[in-house]
């Protein structure tokens, strides 16, 4: 009697050899795609978008490549989700990572065709990554203590990061910017407050960092253009009509002559309250929201700069920059602290006036401005920067410095090896596959260069059966030099993140041993979710975050019991965000099904299905 | 028989459109309902013990779940066939039940179909298969009760308990650190545990995720972790002895429920409702800074006045905090949430040591971590780890072994595990089979043949020669009466479960057994099939 098929329609299922070969191969596809980009003669790709406008991204950074593209291989999508923490974690090395997980795999499928078990090779990688961790924990060097070969330590970091970039060419001026934004932080990996402005115009080295602060907004007409010794106070506050919250409020007249009168108490108000921010004794209102006309009319007529509409970040940074704080109301005028600069006035870049605030009280701050010629160079400067900048931030905090060039990987591959000599059992041989998969990004990086590989990592390994030598590629000079001399470093932090992450992945792929592939949703499953979206109870529920399951989120259950995530829907047009959405990511964990005490279930009727979902009311 | 016959001998259909449907009666039927059953075991086979592999999975949206967890596996699958769907149904419940052990039971149950299959062929009927597995697996059970060894814990020596959880957990990917990851497990559940009752409320421990870091930085926090920061960014990032006002109601003009209007029609009225929405916003602050509240933690969201006037009056708060996370809050700070500004009161406020902002590599990451609270009772375990899917996959883990403690301080009677009980019952078993008379013991001699593909299954994945390791397991534990040997997966060098400390929990073992009977009494009992057929 033949089974009846246990799957859906269209789901599938890989067992044993094959499901291995398939993640094997996936993996080593993304690995291969991104090889080209490594090191400092790395290529770039371009990226096309499929919607509209087919717009073009040209890259060499790891985790952009990868996030744009369209995996279906569930391999590939670990190695995308791990070059996409090393970017949010450490920022660069995203494309490391991948090679190197690439390149273990590669190793395992050898050792799997010699009839290894996968566990083996597992508890072999283990020991060699642990082993190669140690050996870096015991080379690094800390020059905390020491601020002036800190900096040295910090500046040679950006340069060999700036090298594989598009910046190469200004390598030094950046690295200068890079390193100064990050030591102003003092410590803090809040990368916000380092805005980065790209104007297009100029050439690279144009670019240039900002003690003060520039606001990418234009000063309101009639109103003074350069302001001394400018008090500011910074807002977040409707400028617009202040209207009255208190809820059912509204406004009914029986006449003309009393909707004038209404009008002219609510423009009393504004009034008064521009009165008040007057009160405080500035000179600058720097508002988040926007400021109406008339609202400007009497800070013009009062002398005082009026910037309406600066975002969020925008608003915050000056607040960190000035010292002073976001105020919303204005009734206490002495306790307010104000904020305070120099000189405040509107300068050019390009064709576009901005706003620079210069001679600020607080130094966490600054803007560094990009110039460039086109959006493609500016982005991808733009990108550069920020791995320079999470690097250095993330060195400021950890400050553990190896020499880079392939240096830390000859060294984690030579005690590998001798750990694999030293142990007994068929884990050896995985021990020592990890070491060559160490060999392969040295390798890498000399081909991508256009040099003989074979011949300079053979000279290299040789060098480096001394101990405590310091030699690397120079991929410039195109040989085998000494890295401390050069000046060529990179931080700890990075080279560890690498080396765990890529590990744990290529383990996490071995283990498996079957792949079981769900029939993809119908597209008109995702429709319907989009029509959902459009019933105006639900847009209520979610729009006042109401709708929460156990800690998630609003989730939907179709009327054939699965649970669907709406997350998924792919829609941004209307605020979902306020609820966070992000909040939970379990939604495979179990037990998530069953009500829970408070929660009401209620169903909403779309196209095709009767949805059920889980309504918590809150007491509201 | 779907063809009846009225009195004149016509014939006519009972089913309605049956020739769209397609029908399986008799062995047919039970044969086929066994081979959808023994395919799912075979799945979860390979991924039994220290050794077994993981799954792959990637969800209808292409989501990918790494897992070895019997549970997530066949809850992902997308299973299709409706005795599939029982034995999906199966191993849920032995995750609600008991937590772990969820693979085995699945596993298990499919031997016991494999079994019956052969005696079907021989013409048992399947009832008294049916009833054969029944009272085999009530000798089993009753056997474990005599094998189990009750086992001795207090709050002073953790160790067997610790012991007990990194068996769980070194199945799992993460048995790299099995041993700190146990000994987190251990710490939560007796942290939140109420060993009076013997009982503990898992609901108390949140298990937080956030990719980064290594598995190794995976703490145990006695406080709460929330995904939120400070509403005001220029709110201080750091509150020691925090008085916390824990508040469900928003800062935001009050909304009635009942319908009602305010109609504005004259000058003075719209600016006395100006000065009393002022004063309001003035008053939900000032109630809070009254109590001695040192920081507020609200449900809902602020007004951008009332967040500007917090800021001002020095007191930070923390907005839009979900239900559960806000009673978890309550709990371990010991406060009361309160629904309106007019019942804040001093006693009602949270007390904790500590509240700290902590941010996360390079991305706008921040989390709020509630320290040192006045009561320890509800406690977090924060994850870290290089992906997501690893991230997951140790919640998973830890979700088993926290289940494993809790169900060794309501019962601390233990087995030894390594398929040691099963080998163990497998012999009872077939020892009482030769006393019942009738068909019945043909049954309960499969029932005890069933019992040992579970050894085999972890002798299998082990790398181990399967027959040759079960056999002279049983023997040895024949010739020496101790039921504590079992397969040495890794290959540790000797067969004594007592020594390699490997136990599991005697409820959960029972529970294994007992579900497994009863799910497959259910599929030998369908003799008809009936569906519509494709189109």
């Amino acid at each position: 009697m033949a089974i009846d098929r246990i799957f859906k329609d269209e789901a599938s299922e890989e067992k044993g050899e094959r499901a291995r070969m398939a993640s094997f191969v996936g993996a080593m596809a993304i690995a291969d795609l991104v090889k080209t980009t490594l090191g400092p003669k790395g290529m770039d790709k371009i990226l096309q978008s499929t919607g509209r406008g087919r717009e073009v991204t040209v890259t060499n950074d790891g985790a952009t490549i990868l996030k744009s593209l369209h995996i279906d291989n569930p391999a590939a999508k670990v190695l995308l989700d791990i070059s996409k923490v090393q970017d949010d974690e450490v920022g660069d090395g995203t494309t490391s990572v991948v090679v190197l997980a690439g390149e273990l795999l590669r190793e395992a499928e050898k050792l799997v065709a010699s009839k290894i078990h996968p566990m083996t090779i597992i508890s072999g990688f283990r020991m060699a990554a642990e082993c190669a961790r140690n050996t870096l924990l015991e080379k690094v060097v800390d020059n905390k203590a020491d601020s002036e070969k800190f900096r040295s330590d910090l500046l040679n970091i950006a340069m060999t990061t700036l090298s594989s970039k598009i910046l190469s060419q200004d390598k030094e001026h950046f690295a200068k910017l890079a390193v100064d934004a990050v030591m102003r932080l003092n410590g803090s990996t809040n990368l916000e407050s380092i805005q980065i402005i790209k104007k297009p115009g100029g050439s690279l080295k144009d670019s240039f960092l900002d003690e003060g602060f520039i606001l990418d907004k234009k000063i309101g007409i009639g109103q003074p253009k350069r302001i001394e010794n400018a008090k500011i106070l910074v807002a977040n506050t409707a400028m617009d009509t202040d209207k009255v919250k208190i809820y059912g409020a509204r406004v009914r007249v029986d006449s003309m002559a009393r909707v004038a009168q209404i009008e002219t108490a609510e423009k009393e108000k504004m009034r008064e309250k521009v009165q008040k921010i007057i009160g405080h004794g500035i000179n600058c209102f720097v508002n988040r929201q926007l400021i109406y006309n008339f609202p400007e009319e009497l800070f013009a007529d009062a002398g005082i700069l009026a910037i309406e509409h600066a975002d969020f970040d925008g608003i915050e940074r000056l607040a960190l920059v000035t010292g002073g704080e976001i105020a919303s109301t204005f009734d206490n005028p002495e306790s307010v602290k104000l904020g305070h600069c120099d000189l405040i006035e509107e300068i050019m870049i390009g064709e576009d006036k901005l706003i620079h605030f210069s001679g600020v009280a607080m130094g966490q701050a600054c803007t560094i401005v990009l110039r460039g010629a086109s959006h493609h160079v500016l982005d991808e400067a733009e990108r550069s920067l920020h791995d320079a900048l999470c690097v250095l931030s993330q060195t400021v905090n950890d400050s553990r410095v190896l020499l880079g060039g392939g240096w830390p990987e000859m060294v984690m591959a030579r005690e590998v090896d001798a750990l694999a000599k030293k142990t007994p059992g068929k884990k050896s041989l995985a021990i020592e596959a990890f070491s060559r998969a160490l060999l392969a990004i040295p390798t890498i990086i000399a081909d991508n260069a256009g040099l003989d590989s074979a011949e300079l990592i053979s000279q290299l390994r040789a060098e480096h059966q001394n101990k405590g030598c310091t030699a690397g590629i120079d991929v410039i000079s195109g040989s085998v030099g000494d890295m401390a001399e050069r000046g060529i470093c990179e931080a700890f932090k990075v080279k560890q993140a690498i080396l765990l992450s890529s590990t744990e992945a290529a383990e996490m792929i071995l283990r498996v041993d079957e792949i079981i592939t769900c029939a993809p949703r119908r597209r008109e499953d995702r429709m319907e979710i989009f029509h959902l979206f459009c019933n105006p109870v639900l847009r209520h529920w979610i729009g006042n975050g109401v709708v929460v399951v156990g800690g998630r989120m609003l989730t939907f259950k179709s009327s054939n019991e699965k649970p669907i995530d709406f997350r998924r829907a792919k829609i941004c047009s209307f605020p979902i965000a306020k609820v966070k959405v992000l909040d939970n990511n379990s939604l495979s964990s179990r037990a998530s099904w069953p009500l829970s005490e408070g929660e009401k279930e209620i169903s909403v009727r779309g196209e095709k299905n009767v949805w059920r979902c889980h309504h918590r009311n809150n007491g509201v | 028989m779907a063809l009846a016959f009225d009195e004149f001998g016509r014939p006519f259909i009972i089913l309605k459109e049956q020739e769209q449907k397609s029908r399986l009666r008799g062995l047919d039927a039970q044969k086929s309902n066994i081979s959808a059953g023994k395919a799912v075991a075979r799945i979860l086979r390979t991924s039994l013990g220290p050794k077994g592999m993981d799954k792959m999975l990637q969800s209808p949206d292409g989501d990918v779940t790494i897992t070895n967890d019997g549970a997530t596996i066949l809850e992902q699958m997308d299973v299709d066939n409706q005795i599939a769907k029982l034995m999906v149904e199966l191993s849920r419940s032995q995750d609600y039940e008991i937590g772990d052990g969820t693979t085995g039971v699945v596993v298990m149950a499919g031997a016991l179909l494999e079994k019956a299959e052969r005696l079907l062929e021989r013409g048992i009927h399947p009832i008294r298969i049916a009833e054969g597995y029944e009272m085999a697996s009530r000798i089993s059970v009753d056997h474990l009760e005599r094998v189990a060894n009750k086992f001795e814990f207090d709050e002073s020596n953790l160790e067997p308990l610790i012991q007990t959880c990194m068996t769980t957990l070194s199945s799992k990917i993460v048995n790299r650190c099995k041993r700190s990851l146990a000994e987190i497990a251990v710490k939560a559940v007796l942290a939140v545990a109420d060993l009076e009752r013997k009982d503990v409320n898992l609901d108390l421990i949140k298990v937080e995720g956030k990719v980064g870091g290594k598995l190794e930085d995976t703490e145990l926090i006695y406080g709460i972790v929330v995904d939120k920061d400070m509403s005001h960014p220029q709110m201080p990032k750091q509150i020691e002895d925090a008085k916390i006002a824990i508040l469900t109601c928003p800062f935001e003009p009050p909304k009635p429920k009942t319908k009602h209007k305010v109609d504005i029609d004259t000058v003075e009225k719209f600016q006395t409702l100006r000065l009393q929405e002022q004063k309001y916003f003035d008053d939900m602050v000032q109630k809070c800074k009254d109590v001695g509240a040192t920081l507020v933690i609200c449900q809902w969201g602020f007004d951008d006045e009332a967040n500007h006037l917090l800021m001002h009056r020095n007191l930070p708060a923390v907005r839009w905090v979900g239900g559960v996370e806000l009673e978890l809050i309550a709990i371990a700070t010991g406060g009361r949430i309160v629904p309106r500004f007019q019942e804040l009161s001093p006693e009602k406020l949270g007390k904790a040591g500590m509240v700290r902002e902590k941010s996360f590599g390079t991305t706008k990451d921040r989390m709020l971590y509630i320290e040192h609270c006045a009561n320890s009772r509800a406690v977090t375990i924060f994850i870290r780890g290089g992906n997501k899917m690893i991230i997951e996959e140790t919640k998973r883990s830890l979700h088993d072994a926290l289940c494993v403690a809790r169900n060794l301080i309501r019962n601390n009677s233990i087995v030894y595990g390594g398929g040691s009980a099963e080998i163990s019952c497998s012999i009872a078993v077939e020892a009482a089979a030769d006393r019942y008379p009738g068909v019945e013991q043909y049954a309960i001699r499969a029932f005890g043949d069933a019992l040992e593909s579970i050894p085999m299954a972890l002798a299998e994945n082990s790398g181990l020669q399967p027959i040759e390791t079960l056999s002279a397991v049983k023997s040895q534990q024949i010739k020496d009466n101790n039921p504590h040997f079992g397969i040495d997966c890794n290959d540790v060098g000797t067969n004594d479960m007592r020594e390699q400390n490997v136990f599991e929990t005697l409820i959960g073992k029972q529970q294994q057994i007992l579900l497994a009977t009863q799910v497959v009494k259910m599929i030998l009992k369908i003799d008809d099939v009936i569906s519509p057929s494709d189109y």
